[in-house]
């Protein structure tokens, strides 16, 4: 929910620069954190597989299978944005459209709280695609674009001057990045939960744990994506 | 929706073991002769209680002829699967499908049992034209909907089509639609369950709507025409991925018990009668191998007695076959519970070496030759049937009515309703107790119970006891 409130500086030039990166980094960070904590996006998963197996080996297994699908669908949200980075006069609208997306996505959340059960269909076996499904589907990797758009503008991946080529090669190894520093720190708060409760706490804490996260997650993508909206329109003037 | 998961979902079969004991228990109550509603009575358990072993509400439905037979929640300990992620639901309404009818009943256990109240009626139509199924019976809560298997396929005496399962939503109770994908060769249906985090599901079969809705068809069942298949799938796929023949004088394989345990790739089923000796038997099924296995590991001989204690039925065999009609397996896989409703007798048998039941304890009460009386003297007409056991595993519960039309066939005499308690000894053994002891309205027969906050056939695991 704080992601948004981080990406404040986004777009304030010169003097701010250097911070507004520093904001958007933590931001990116406790995004992943927050996705990590998250039960939904699956640590339950990993201490199940260490339990039924009897071996740690078989949650840290599982973690990889979590990582490598959220990654998956952060590169598959992030991605097409990092193309159209290279139609550089069109970059306003770009980021104007990826606001009210993050925004209209999070309002059908609001609205549509029914909660897609089709995921539980998903064969325990097939633990990369049920990552990645759930990504989708609860728009994890959605609430990444105005970070990455943020980014991409704090370090003028988006200034027209650049050849289209360089710009391309730029902007994919930004989304690149921001994937990995996002799922990296997933999967460390995801895998530390996971542990602990296969390794100290005990199978209680599952339930225990377990708050209903869906209107704060939904509120989340929401501020993110107006504040990512009111400062695109503020330095627009 | 809730913020957090109801208190009655347990992660393990231990932590369900460990929590609070139940206070009401839920029993089903059919009008044999269809004069008058189906309803469901509220019984207090609670021991000290003033009301102790008493109906204390009873639910009376607004049709009648539905003929209530089994139930179930719309949700459970399944909804911590980890692939669901979303365990925001109650445990709530109880999902009650008239066999005869094909309605489903929902009723509304909150805010307190003793107010329970209908909650939405699903008219038959509705679960003809959405599954082409009919006679739903038996109920699981799935992480991803309401299961329920059904005993008749299309048409008006259920045969066009074979029977199936089918998917509710366990919010909105929408009938969602057929289960199956690909059902092999798969034409009967009765008890179903599964191991979720081992992906797979395991069926059995009774018989079609013909050889039961008007009473059991001797015929059919001499020449071996009643169930006597398991079936395994593959739970996520919908696919049939393996069937067992018993053997076809091994009819009607009924109760499917799954080890709780999901790291125990084993299970049990009950077999009613062996054409060949009258013999009833259970069978362990196990999985090795990615092969599913089943043998026949113990069996429960038939009692000779004189042809004037016996119904017409069975004045030619001059014997009491057992009839193995339900078995129910303790929340710790240690127990299993085997009611021999035809001699009159609950038999507890130590499955903690799967393939090697020992015989560990056994009450007689009712029975058709023996007719043992309730140790309070009252008499329990009929035998010990649909049987649960509490989740701590120390009180075993049952009833005494199998079908309508069975009972008046096995028990001409009449089967008023009773439902009955046990206590389990710390090592295994059985006593009835004393106190406990429910008399229903005259003109209702009593059939599955089930408890407050889950007991051992509703919940499902994904993690293992550790």
């Amino acid at each position: 929910m704080f992601d948004g409130l981080l990406l404040l500086p986004v777009g304030l030039d010169g003097m701010y620069a250097s911070q507004t990166l520093g904001w958007l980094w933590l931001a990116l960070v406790a995004s992943g954190l927050y996705h990590g904590v998250n039960p939904g996006m699956g640590w339950p998963l990993a201490v199940s597989a260490g339990l039924m197996d009897k071996s740690p080996r078989a949650l840290f297994r599982a973690l990889w299978a979590l990582a490598a699908g959220h990654l998956l669908a952060t590169l598959l949200v992030l991605l097409p944005f990092a193309f159209l980075l290279v139609l550089a006069q069109w970059q306003r609208p770009i980021q104007l459209v990826a606001s009210l997306v993050v925004i209209g996505f999070g309002v059908y959340r609001l609205i549509d709280r029914r909660h897609p059960r089709a995921l539980a269909r998903i064969p325990p076996t097939q633990l990369v695609l049920w990552s990645f499904a759930v990504a989708i589907a609860h728009g994890a990797a959605l609430m990444l674009v105005p970070i990455y758009l943020g980014l991409c503008q704090a370090f003028e991946l988006d200034a027209g001057h650049k050849a289209a080529g360089a710009l391309m090669k730029a902007s994919v190894g930004m989304a690149v990045l921001v994937s990995l520093v996002h799922v990296a720190a997933m999967v460390s708060a995801g895998g530390c939960l996971a542990w602990l409760v296969y390794r100290y706490l005990g199978l209680k804490f599952v339930s225990r744990s377990w708050f209903n996260l869906d209107v704060v997650w939904a509120i989340s993508l929401v501020l993110v994506g107006a504040v990512a909206l009111a400062f695109n329109l503020a330095s627009w003037r | 929706m809730t913020m957090r998961p109801d208190p009655t979902f347990h992660a393990s079969p231990k932590l369900a073991m460990e929590a609070p004991a139940e206070n009401f228990a839920y029993t089903l109550l059919l009008s044999p002769d269809f004069s008058k509603p189906d309803a469901l009575a509220v019984i207090d358990v609670k021991p000290g209680s003033p009301t102790y072993s008493q109906i204390v509400h009873t639910v009376t439905m607004p049709n009648k002829g539905d003929e209530f037979h089994h139930f179930g929640w719309n949700a459970c300990s399944s909804a911590l699967s980890p692939l669901a992620g979303h365990a925001f639901i109650e445990r709530r309404y109880l999902i009650i499908p008239g066999l005869r009818s094909s309605r489903i009943y929902i009723i509304d256990t909150k805010p307190d049992p003793t107010k329970a109240k209908i909650h939405k009626i699903i008219e038959p139509e509705e679960v003809f034209k959405k599954t082409g199924y009919s006679r739903p019976h038996t109920i699981h809560c799935g992480p991803d909907g309401i299961y329920v298997s059904t005993l008749g396929g299309g048409g008006k005496d259920g045969t066009n089509g074979p029977p199936g399962v089918f998917i509710m939503d366990c919010e909105t109770f929408e009938v969602l639609g057929r289960w199956e994908i690909d059902r092999g060769p798969q034409t009967l249906h009765y008890d179903f369950w599964w191991n979720l985090p081992r992906d797979y599901m395991v069926t059995s079969e009774w018989a079609l709507p013909p050889q039961f809705e008007n009473g059991i068809v001797p015929e059919d069942l001499l020449a071996n025409k009643y169930g006597h298949r398991l079936h395994f799938w593959d739970l996520r796929a919908r696919r049939n991925v393996q069937t067992i023949d018993l053997g076809a004088n091994h009819q009607m394989a009924l109760e499917v018990r799954p080890a709780h345990d999901p790291v125990r790739e084993y299970g049990f089923v009950g077999v009613v009668v062996d054409t060949t000796n009258l013999e009833a038997s259970i069978w362990t099924w196990w999985r090795d191998g990615g092969k599913f296995h089943a043998e026949k590991t113990a069996t429960i001989p038939p009692e000779p007695a004189p042809k004037e204690k016996l119904p017409p039925l069975l004045q030619g065999f001059g014997a009491v076959p057992p009839l193995v009609t339900d078995i129910d397996l303790s929340m710790d896989d240690r127990f299993l519970y085997v009611s021999c409703w035809g001699t009159g007798e609950m038999r507890q048998y130590d499955v903690s070496d799967p393939r090697k039941p020992q015989h560990a304890g056994s009450v007689h009460i009712g029975g058709i030759a023996r007719r043992t009386p309730h140790p309070n003297g009252k008499a329990f007409a009929a035998g010990p049937q649909m049987v649960e056991i509490s989740r701590d595993g120390k009180r075993v519960y049952w009833t005494n009515s199998l079908y309508s039309t069975w009972d008046d066939q096995f028990y001409p005499d009449g089967v008023p309703g009773a439902e009955v308690m046990a206590n389990v000894g710390r090592n295994g053994g059985l006593e009835l107790d004393k106190d406990y002891f429910v008399s229903f309205p005259d003109g209702y027969r009593a059939h599955q119970i089930r408890l407050e906050g889950g007991d051992c056939s509703t919940d499902s695991f994904c993690y293992p006891s550790v």
